[in-house]
């Protein structure tokens, strides 16, 4: 039983944490590229800036002394949602509308936001140095521990407070995000455009509206894929450039400009990674005296060691890639 | 005064004029109808009137107004409708949703307009929840139709309704395009089915090199010798 309740919390939770937050940041990325048709590579950063502007919120109101029964973090996450969306307009507006003004290709635009990526990082580091911080310095990070000696264990399933919370949010995104795409208006002129561009120019829809309403929901996403991937781990300037290939991996897996491939890629690249690196010898465990000697001592028996966890996503992109070369779900190309 | 008046149009992609100078007029009653050879700035004359190429020369009015290149999203609101040849639904939407992008522009209830839309094609009534991708060739172009008439348009443009229907859609196709007119419904269409397009056309435009070679109604030109041998095959 210890076993499993072992494999529950490196792997179903892990797995869990780490797909929910890539899912998070693909579906921003296949948004974007959706609407506008270029891979924006800057969103990684725009998830680090999230996790920016919820960490300063927070430092904020726990100087002046406040304090709530959630943590500061979740609870101030929507007001850094907000403030992302309004810098992901501003990025838009200063570096990419006049771009694509001039018809420039997908890659210009791509290249461009490299060099976003890199300005919003030297800014965050002017700002907050290149040190690592932590949300809970001024509170502690719950963590809650589910006894299972019910089931013959002795060791309890553990998950910590900002993953809790992770969970429930994560929900409410995909359903709120569903329900925008599916019943509302704005939702369905973006989907329109995303399928077919020329012919919601010619319908009347309002293009330029749904290339803000695009990065606001970009931003957003952004922000809570960046807070929580900071509350679960730490917070540095680097956070999410460092994930930005897997959750490109994830959007294409899932099928470029497709919401829902992208979740799925999110999550089957994060439990992916999980399991790869997950060490099977503990299933080994109680069967140790019936195992030829070899087997018994093995060491460390996981597919990659965890220094290459990265790998993993792309072995799956490629195999995607060669199954189904527009990913799970039908995607667009440029 | 005329609905829509192209007047010596002159314009084209950015290289040399396609359309050298075309002339056409049109009443919220007629249906009319261009035609001419590969080439001769067919399609190019209703993209310009929609905006969708540069005007270099020559003005377009619209029911009193002058729309010369004006943007699609300025002129769906004012009565315009455009349904492009090619790619013409949202193949990963619903056909009730294609519907609704077409009247995306409208703020009050579309419900009514929506069913008068069924009510002409039944078809597309049963089909609402499927996949505009997954409909056949005809059906798609009564879902483009449809879309295109959400807007409640006072003058509806399509570009070579027919091309790549079997006959028997053709007709279909060409017999609802004559209701919608009946309904108030001003139409200017491309056409390669000449002959019979021209068969039921109050007016009838046939260019040639990007501008107008012939001007009638659409049994006059047929019945004009010269027409039907340069134009329309003999």
């Amino acid at each position: 039983m210890d076993e499993l309740i072992f494999f529950i919390n490196k792997v179903i939770i892990s797995g869990t944490v780490i797909g929910s937050i890539y899912a998070l940041g693909a579906v921003g990325v296949t948004l974007v590229f959706g609407i506008l048709r270029f891979a924006h590579f800057a969103h990684g950063d725009m998830m680090t800036l999230g996790a920016f502007f919820t960490y300063s919120l927070v430092a904020i109101l726990a100087a002046a002394g406040f304090s709530l029964p959630i943590p500061l973090g979740i609870a101030l996450m929507p007001v850094a949602m907000a403030l992302t969306s309004v810098a992901a307009l501003g990025l838009d507006k200063g570096f990419y509308a006049p771009l694509r003004r001039k018809g420039a290709k997908p890659v210009t635009l791509l290249i461009a936001s490299i060099g976003v990526t890199l300005m919003l990082q030297g800014v965050i580091r002017l700002f907050y140095g290149t040190s690592t911080r932590t949300f809970f310095e001024s509170e502690p990070k719950d963590i809650f521990r589910i006894d299972m000696s019910w089931a013959g264990g002795t060791r309890p399933i553990t998950i910590t407070e900002p993953q809790a919370w992770m969970f429930g949010l994560v929900v409410v995104a995909v359903l709120a995000l569903h329900f925008f795409l599916t019943r509302s208006r704005l939702g369905k002129g973006m989907r329109a455009m995303s399928d077919n561009p020329d012919l919601a120019q010619v319908s009347g829809i309002n293009t330029a509206l749904v290339v803000r309403v695009t990065w606001i929901l970009a931003g957003a996403l952004a922000a809570m894929a960046g807070t929580m991937l900071a509350l679960d781990v730490s917070l540095k300037p680097d956070l999410a450039f460092n994930i930005i290939l897997p959750i490109f991996a994830a959007a294409v897996v899932g099928g470029l400009g497709q919401t829902y491939g992208a979740i799925a890629g999110g999550f089957l690249v994060g439990f992916a990674e999980t399991l790869a690196v997950f060490d099977w010898t503990v299933f080994l465990r109680p069967f140790r005296e019936n195992l030829p000697e070899w087997l018994a001592t093995a060491q460390g028996l996981s597919l990659v060691p965890t220094e290459y966890k990265l790998t993993v996503a792309f072995v799956i992109l490629v195999i995607v890639l060669l199954v189904r070369p527009t990913g799970i779900f039908k995607g667009l190309s440029t | 005064m005329a609905l829509i008046e192209v007047k010596d149009v002159i314009g084209g992609y950015g290289g040399a004029p396609i359309l050298n100078g075309v002339n056409i007029a049109i009443e919220q009653s007629d249906i009319g109808v261009i035609v001419g050879p590969n080439g001769a700035g067919k399609s190019t004359t209703l993209k310009a009137i929609f905006g969708l190429l540069k005007v270099t020369g020559g003005s377009v009015m619209f029911d009193g107004q002058e729309i010369t290149n004006s943007l699609p999203d300025k002129l769906v609101p004012r009565g315009l409708s455009f349904v492009p040849q090619e790619k013409n639904v949202f193949t990963s939407m619903s056909v009730e949703e294609n519907l609704e992008m077409g009247a995306f522009i409208r703020r009050d209830d579309i419900s009514g307009t929506l069913e008068e839309i069924y009510a002409m094609f039944p078809v597309l009534a049963e089909k609402r929840r499927q996949p505009a991708g997954e409909l056949s060739g005809g059906q798609r172009q009564m879902v483009a139709m449809g879309r295109a008439l959400m807007s409640k348009p006072k003058l509806l443009m399509l570009d070579e309704p027919s091309a790549g229907l079997s006959p028997k859609y053709v007709l279909e196709i060409f017999e609802h395009i004559v209701s919608v007119n009946k309904a108030g419904v001003g139409i200017l269409m491309v056409e390669q089915n000449a002959r019979q397009a021209l068969a039921f056309a109050s007016r009838g435009f046939v260019l040639a090199s990007g501008k107008n070679r012939y001007t009638g109604t659409g049994p006059e030109l047929i019945a004009d010798p010269e027409v039907a041998k340069s134009f329309l095959g003999g």
